[in-house]
């Protein structure tokens, strides 16, 4: 087997991510398949790390997991937030930016 | 000697700088600085005068550069004087009559609370007009020329409190920015034709440009000199400007301004003779205005009018000599010279006969007033003497010689130039006679008591004059002096230029001169004018002398109609050009809404139908937004694709 | 493994091969698992699941530092996170699918299909047939390879993800924080207070009917059968989780009723009790609560005796 077949994996991976991110609105789902999405990223970085036989590809998916941690923390706290005044996680119920 | 002609300009300029600037603490004593830095001007152009007397004929001529004002590669333009004897006739002219001027706005604007800025703009006529006389080029001629129209439009709307004041202000400078777009416009041919608007070059080269070229030139310097001094078709401003303050009046008409156009004629002569048409052009205005002054004056009851009236047409007398050529410049400074004497010097008799009776201007309701106003009387009379050229006096030297220049044309250009000459002498001997009759003779007409033949009139003149009855008083010594002096010089200048030809000779070095070949001999033109005087003075007194004057003026002829109204002049402008301004200013608006307004608001309308219809894509939904960069993330992938597969 | 340690080879040990098929294989489950469960809690379990398997992956291609972290801090900080959040805003909450934007769907569906099939076809472009492998990388130990390049090429990115985290927790911080804008009131003020208004001036009452049901989210009854909704804590009936077992609960017990007075009656036969009751419970089975509630409260009333008849009237 040819370790491409993990960029394979990550690619759909990530477009079964990215669809989800459409088609839910549970804001806390959406969340969920951005994380999806960043792991594909993950194990693409990883796979092309093996591919070029150095480590810079692994230590991009190290940052990518501290600034998904980051991420994952504020955007939590948004939610959270937004919640508490609409009792709501519904992503289509702020939908305020249109006329 | 030349570093001196700076100073003839920097003294009054200074003097301007000083009155406006300097506030009020000097509201005290403004008008002496302001007179005496134009006495020093006087001064200066007398030296430099009598300096002058003392060199050759042919280097009389002095040149002094002040600085470069506009290099630029071919384009050089220079603060730069010329002090020739054409300049130097201007100098004393200006400086001398302005000074008079100033001594008699001392006493004329005693009570006026504004005197000190009323100096100060004195002093930057004064000092524009010098300019003018001094430049040797065009462009800083046309500084002055500016500064001269700048100056009369503060002194003509310096009652600005009045509204005609102000309108007239505006007028004058409305009309004389036409005249301003004669001159920049020959200007700039000068420059293309000869590369430089320097005097000596430009006229020494003038022979080589083709006569088209000349006759463009030609005629915008007239249009300029039109508008400056008042001639048909742009002289509606020149009665109007009689709103300002008597003394500006008198140096408008005698000493500045209106000269100017004489002035920018005569310094550009070799420009002329190339090109006939053009010449034929200056005489044609020069004489239609001269009948066209001396008609309106005939009519106007307001004696400053009617003197304002009489100007036009003795400029229009000079214009006709400077468009003659060689045979009449010289004789159209000398008028011009003759005419500053006598003009002034009767300006300033109507100020002192308004300033005894109260500002009334209506020369129907003086009369009589030699005996209360005796030095008045005599200088005003000895102008009036010289104007109609009674012979010994200044007028008839200067007039006589331009009516015979005129003749000396020669063909039947000749004849009608000099007729029409010899017809305005007679009209002006009969205006400036009714003028004499209204105002210093006849019984009194002012006061409350009610006069014979006009009772019905007395009720309305008592309500309108809220002021009280006037007493009428021989003026302050400031100003009863510089009207001697101008009698005087009103009575032995013609005489004392004639003498051996003085004036000619002093001229001549200059602006050239040659005697054409009269189809009358000169004591025959003598004679001719005499007669026409004599006709002139007897119709006056026939009319004005013999009976009493109405108070109101009676309904009159259509032409005596017409010439109160200016001879239709402001109804002529308005419907030939008001009209059709105001027409195609409708049109513009009507186009600037209907096409500029709606191609406009049709974009804007479009814009926003779009972004209507554009909006719905905006739905307020993040969902639907990430779609969309989820489908540009595709899109972008294929696009990197291809891109590589190509 | 053994692959990730040789140098340029051109395929995996068969081992790695079935591992990746079978755990690939689970992988894609979880993530469209994550993506198509209604409840927000099963698409956090079905990621937990996901992320595992990746961090399974990232060990097999020699990410061993990776792999640790990926179930440390994903699978077991990250998803916690997420559970709680999850929690917060309410377990059971299910998610309707139904779409309601108008052909999201199907633009979701062509994008995604475009998408991965040009994504496919770029990594199908690259044909890599040979790859190096990290066995030199590795040779010092993967940690000791990514501390080395994390404190020197990439101190800065380090550094900065540093200062990253920080802002990060300050901000998470500063959102759900709520600054108190009055005094807390003590419980002694809240029971004047309620003395002051003559409203609800006991304790609320507790939840929960009979020891059936002693859930926080169901409400107490009222002496007449009703539920109190005061019964149910705010939060709760804010949701909008109050569960009414009224109607079931007291058709059940006047069927346990009827049950132990039909038994009853077979051991007594023709007790002092009245026995007109039963037929009267039977008819009304199974119809609506109100009957339900008048049968329940027949059948009480013929246990109390009149006793609790007479304060109910």
């Amino acid at each position: 087997m040819n370790p491409v077949n993990y960029l394979y994996l990550a690619a759909l991976l990530f477009t079964i991510g990215a669809a989800g991110v459409v088609i839910r609105r549970n804001a806390i789902v959406l969340f969920m398949c951005v994380e999806l999405m960043l792991n594909a990223c993950n194990l693409a970085f990883v796979t092309f790390s093996r591919l070029h036989g150095n480590l810079d590809g692994q230590i991009i998916a190290f940052f990518t997991m501290v600034v998904a941690a980051a991420e994952v923390v504020v955007g939590l706290a948004i939610i959270v937030t937004v919640f508490r005044s609409r009792h709501s996680a519904s992503v289509d119920d702020a939908s305020l930016m249109k006329l | 000697m030349e570093n001196l002609i700076g100073f003839l300009v920097a003294a009054p300029l200074l003097g301007a700088a000083l009155l406006l600037c300097g506030g009020r603490r000097l509201d005290g004593k403004g008008h002496y600085i302001g007179t005496l830095l134009a006495a020093a001007s006087f001064v200066i152009g007398a030296v430099l005068f009598a300096e002058m007397l003392g060199r050759g004929e042919h280097d009389r001529a002095l040149h002094s550069k002040v600085f470069s004002w506009i290099p630029v590669g071919g384009f050089r333009a220079d603060v730069a004087f010329q002090l020739d004897q054409l300049s130097m006739t201007f100098v004393l002219l200006i400086t001398g009559v302005g000074t008079l001027i100033h001594i008699y706005s001392i006493g004329y604007m005693e009570h006026d609370e504004r005197r000190r800025r009323f100096f100060g703009y004195l002093n930057l006529f004064l000092a524009a007009m010098l300019l003018l006389v001094l430049a040797d080029n065009y462009l800083l001629l046309y500084v002055g020329w500016e500064g001269v129209g700048l100056a009369s439009y503060l002194l003509i709307g310096f009652w600005q409190h009045k509204p005609s004041a102000a309108t007239a202000a505006k007028k004058a400078f409305i009309v004389n920015r036409v005249g301003d777009v004669g001159l920049s416009i020959a200007i700039m041919l000068m420059f293309t034709t000869f590369g430089t608007f320097t005097f000596a070059p430009v006229l020494t080269d003038a022979d080589h440009a083709s006569e088209g070229k000349l006759t463009a030139i030609g005629l915008m310097l007239l249009l300029a000199a039109c508008g400056k001094s008042a001639q048909v078709p742009l002289q509606s401003w020149l009665g109007d400007a009689m709103e300002g303050p008597t003394p500006v009046s008198a140096l408008i008409h005698a000493a500045t301004m209106v000269t100017a156009g004489v002035y920018l004629i005569t310094r550009s002569g070799p420009i002329f003779e190339g090109a006939p048409d053009a010449q034929a052009a200056v005489v044609t205005v020069g004489a239609v205005t001269l009948l066209f002054g001396a008609i309106v004056g005939c009519a106007k009851d307001d004696i400053k009018k009617a003197l304002a009236g009489s100007t036009m047409s003795q400029i229009g007398y000079m214009i006709l000599a400077a468009g003659l050529g060689p045979i009449g410049y010289v004789f159209a400074i000398m008028h011009l010279v003759t005419h500053g004497f006598f003009k002034a010097g009767l300006f300033l008799g109507a100020g002192s006969v308004m300033h005894a009776m109260n500002d009334e201007v209506d020369m129907r309701k003086y009369g009589g007033l030699r005996t209360y106003m005796p030095i008045t009387f005599v200088t005003f009379g000895l102008g009036y003497l010289a104007i109609i050229g009674f012979p010994g006096l200044s007028g008839f030297w200067s007039k006589d010689k331009i009516i015979e220049a005129a003749f000396a044309k020669g063909g039947t250009e000749g004849w009608i130039l000099g007729g029409a000459a010899l017809l305005g002498a007679a009209i002006t001997a009969y205006y400036m006679t009714r003028v004499m009759l209204l105002t210093f003779f006849g019984e009194k007409r002012w006061g409350t008591t009610p006069s014979p033949d006009e009772p019905s009139a007395e009720p309305a003149a008592e309500s309108a004059g809220a002021h009280a009855e006037p007493h009428p008083h021989e003026s302050p010594k400031s100003m009863t002096i510089p009207m001697i002096v101008l009698a005087v010089g009103s009575v032995f200048a013609g005489g004392l230029f004639s003498l051996n030809d003085a004036f000619l000779t002093w001229l001549e070095p200059v602006t050239g001169h040659s005697h054409g070949d009269s189809p009358l001999s000169a004591a025959a033109v003598t004679a001719g004018t005499m007669v026409v005087l004599a006709i002139g003075v007897a119709l006056a007194w026939a009319q004005y002398g013999r009976r009493p004057v109405p108070r109101t003026a009676p309904r009159g002829s259509l032409l005596t109609r017409a010439a109160r109204r200016d001879l239709l002049q402001d109804d002529f402008n308005h419907v030939a050009l008001v009209k059709p301004g105001q027409y195609l200013t409708r049109g513009l608006v009507y186009l600037d809404h209907k096409l500029v307004d709606g191609v406009v608001n049709g974009t804007a309308a479009s814009v926003g139908g779009l972004s209507g219809r554009l909006r719905r894509l905006q739905n307020g939904y993040a969902r639907t937004y990430a779609v969309s960069m989820f489908g540009g993330t595709a899109v972008l992938i294929a696009a990197t694709l291809l891109m590589r597969a190509v | 493994m053994s692959g990730a340690l040789a140098a340029a080879a051109s395929t995996t040990s068969t081992g790695e091969a079935f591992q990746f098929w079978v755990l690939g294989t689970v992988a894609v489950i979880g993530a469209l698992g994550t993506v198509l469960m209604r409840k927000a809690v099963h698409s956090a379990l079905c990621l937990a699941g996901t992320m595992i398997v990746l961090a399974v992956f990232y060990l097999a291609n020699g990410a061993y530092f990776l792999g640790v972290v990926q179930i440390v801090v994903y699978t077991g900080a990250i998803m916690m996170l997420f559970l709680f959040v999850v929690m917060l805003v309410g377990v059971t909450a299910a998610d309707s699918l139904k779409e309601t934007l108008k052909g999201q769907r199907w633009l979701a569906a062509l994008c995604g299909l475009g998408f991965g099939i040009l994504l496919c076809a770029g990594i199908g472009n690259a044909s890599l047939k040979t790859w190096n492998g990290l066995g030199q990388a590795n040779s010092g130990g993967n940690v000791e390879g990514l501390a080395a390049l994390v404190f020197t090429k990439y101190v800065f990115a380090f550094e900065i993800t540093g200062a990253l985290l920080i802002t990060a927790a300050v901000g998470a911080m500063v959102l759900t924080h709520r600054e108190r804008t009055e005094r807390a009131r003590s419980q002694r003020e809240q029971a004047e207070a309620r003395v002051r208004t003559g409203r609800n001036v006991p304790p609320l009452p507790a939840p929960g009917v009979y020891a059936r049901h002693n859930a926080v989210d169901i409400p107490g009854l009222l002496p007449d059968g009703t539920p109190s909704e005061m019964t149910v804590n705010a939060t709760l009936r804010g949701r909008g989780q109050i569960r009414d077992v009224s109607g079931e609960a007291l058709a059940e017990l006047a069927a346990l009723e009827r049950r132990s007075q039909r038994w009853l009656g077979r051991e007594t036969t023709g007790g002092g009790k009245k026995a007109g009751g039963a037929p009267e419970a039977e008819n009304g089975r199974g119809s609506r609560s109100a009957e339900n509630a008048e049968s329940a409260e027949n059948a009480e009333n013929a246990e109390n005796a009149g006793h609790s008849r007479g304060v109910a009237k």
